[in-house]
């Protein structure tokens, strides 16, 4: 980034643990805890923020924390995004730095979700009643025949989601604050209650419940907030474009599109100037362990196939040439919707501040990437580099 | 019978599904769009689709959905579920028949789904796709 936009950096992260919490504990609550946490890794006051951003799908308006953290008269955007929403969060509090509102920024995700698979609504996606009571409306649904097209299509094997899942449970074991911290074998998941076929259940995350906040700086004040400041060296935001096959669609064209992942991706290493080759820690969208497998090749870290033997030789695990995923992703940590892209990249900075205890990837990484994939069409990107030597 | 939504159907007996067609960029839509998602225009047609395609992808919805999901007056049993090529467009739809048939390639052709009964004891019916033998 040069010219007139500022360079942005972040400075401090604070997490509410991803998981099933107490009934009486609101997502808002989660919410205002993130933000202190990542207040105090920064060594900064809600009052020293000059913008605020905060995103949530079913627990409330995000403003409304500012009755809690403290009423400064802060700028306050709120995002609802579906699994974007922490992406656009993120994007829209790093603009603010760059447009010049302020030198100091806060980015917020939290949602509570209840039990089970999603409820969509037909109307809020555009579509008549028919299509959700006959039963066409579920996201899994979508996550299970995207798999099974992608391996078909490029010969990848089923197994492969097993693969997945099982590293995504042995980074939980790793990750304390990870949700899911048991191992499980690959058989042990193959031979699991069947969801979508080819998907059992612990191929696919569930809603869960959490927050993540960020504390965003501009690059000149970074410094002297951080020991170890991460540059946010782009972020980008698409929605989909014809031809994307894509949760909730009841029809597609012939003609294949890029999927918004792909967009998104090429705009943040355009943006950037960092080669996807460059990257050393990814996070990418992992509702179910084939978007996993999927993602890797829409955002240009691998080629269409190459999957298979990545994950037969374990280069997507911690030690490995190509970290996916290090925390345990959204197989490991369930996915409240609003938070989920920031607890993403909280992991990617942790990793490259060398905080990332026993999941930390070795050789200090300097360059990670972010993704994040959502219903109707949406995917949000980042690149984020280490800053000292 | 009745249709569940009238906007699907051209004709119920024999079953045909309505699209639309962009008289811009000859997109077909299903169920027929007021604008096209390639061009934007606005000029588009009602058209017949293909009663015959192959299947593009699948599975099985082995759990009930939740509600605004209808569940048969019999209860809910697992269904297939899947997208048909049928040439112009591919549509996503209910699939009948054995799953454990069911393969990328095969041939397809387009049937009705009884749902429930109506208000005076019709059945209401939306589309389906079945397994029309061999690969298409």
């Amino acid at each position: 980034m040069s010219g007139f936009l500022a360079e942005v950096a972040i400075v401090g992260v604070g997490l509410h643990p991803f998981g099933r919490h107490d009934a009486s504990l609101t997502g808002m609550a989660m919410g205002a805890q993130a933000c202190r946490l990542a207040l105090a890794d920064a060594g900064v006051s809600w009052a020293d923020i000059g913008y605020a951003v905060g995103g949530s799908n079913v627990s409330g308006k995000p403003d409304t924390l500012v009755g809690v953290l403290g009423l400064t008269g802060v700028p306050f955007v709120n995002v609802r995004n579906g699994c974007a929403t922490a992406g656009v969060a993120l994007a829209t509090a790093a603009n603010a730095i760059r447009a010049g509102e302020t030198d100091l920024a806060l980015a917020v995700g939290f949602d509570k979700h209840a039990r089970g698979a999603f409820a969509a609504s037909p109307a809020d996606y555009g579509h008549a009643d028919w299509y959700g009571e006959t039963g066409l409306m579920v996201t899994t649904q979508f996550f299970a025949m995207k798999d099974r097209r992608y391996l078909h299509t490029h010969g990848l094997k089923d197994r492969l989601l097993a693969q997945v899942a099982a590293k995504a449970f042995r980074c939980g074991e790793l990750n304390p604050a990870a949700w899911r911290r048991t191992a499980l074998s690959e058989d042990e998941i193959m031979r699991a209650r069947v969801i979508n076929p080819p998907l059992t259940q612990y191929m696919l995350c569930s809603p869960s419940e959490g927050a993540a906040a960020l504390v965003l700086a501009r690059g000149d004040r970074a410094a002297d907030l951080c020991e170890r400041p991460v540059r946010l060296a782009a972020v980008a935001k698409r929605t989909r474009r014809f031809g994307s096959f894509e949760v909730f669609a009841p029809w597609l064209p012939p003609e294949a599109g890029p999927s918004p992942s792909v967009d998104a991706a090429r705009a943040v290493f355009a943006a950037s100037g960092i080669s996807p080759l460059e990257v050393q820690v990814a996070q990418l969208q992992d509702t179910d362990s084939g978007a996993e497998i999927y993602h890797m090749a829409e955002t240009g870290l691998c080629e269409d196939g190459a999957q298979q033997e990545l994950i037969d030789l374990n280069e997507t695990a911690p030690t490995g040439r190509l970290p996916v995923n290090t925390d345990g992703g959204c197989l490991a940590n369930g996915e409240p919707v609003g938070a989920s892209g920031l607890r993403q990249v909280i992991e990617v900075v942790l990793q490259l501040q060398g905080r990332a205890g026993a999941r930390q990837v070795p050789r200090a990484p300097r360059v990670g990437f972010t993704h994040v994939y959502g219903a109707p069409g949406i995917s949000a990107c980042t690149v984020l580099t280490a800053l000292s030597g | 019978m009745i249709a569940v939504d009238p906007g699907l159907f051209s004709s119920l007996d024999p079953p045909r599904l309505a699209g639309s067609r962009c008289a811009g960029c000859d997109t077909v839509a299903f169920p027929a769009a007021s604008g096209c998602a390639k061009c934007a225009g606005t000029d588009l047609a009602r058209v017949e689709l293909a009663e015959r395609g192959t299947l593009w992808t699948w599975t099985v919805q082995a759990f009930e959905p939740k509600a605004p999901y209808r569940a048969p007056d019999g209860g809910f049993t697992p269904y297939g579920v899947g997208y048909v090529e049928l040439g112009d467009v591919i549509v996503e739809s209910r699939l009948t028949g054995d799953p454990a048939g069911f393969e990328i390639g095969m041939a397809m052709r387009l049937t009705l789904l009884p749902l429930w009964p109506g208000p005076d004891g019709t059945p209401v019916v939306s589309y389906a796709f079945e397994p029309a033998g061999g690969l298409g």
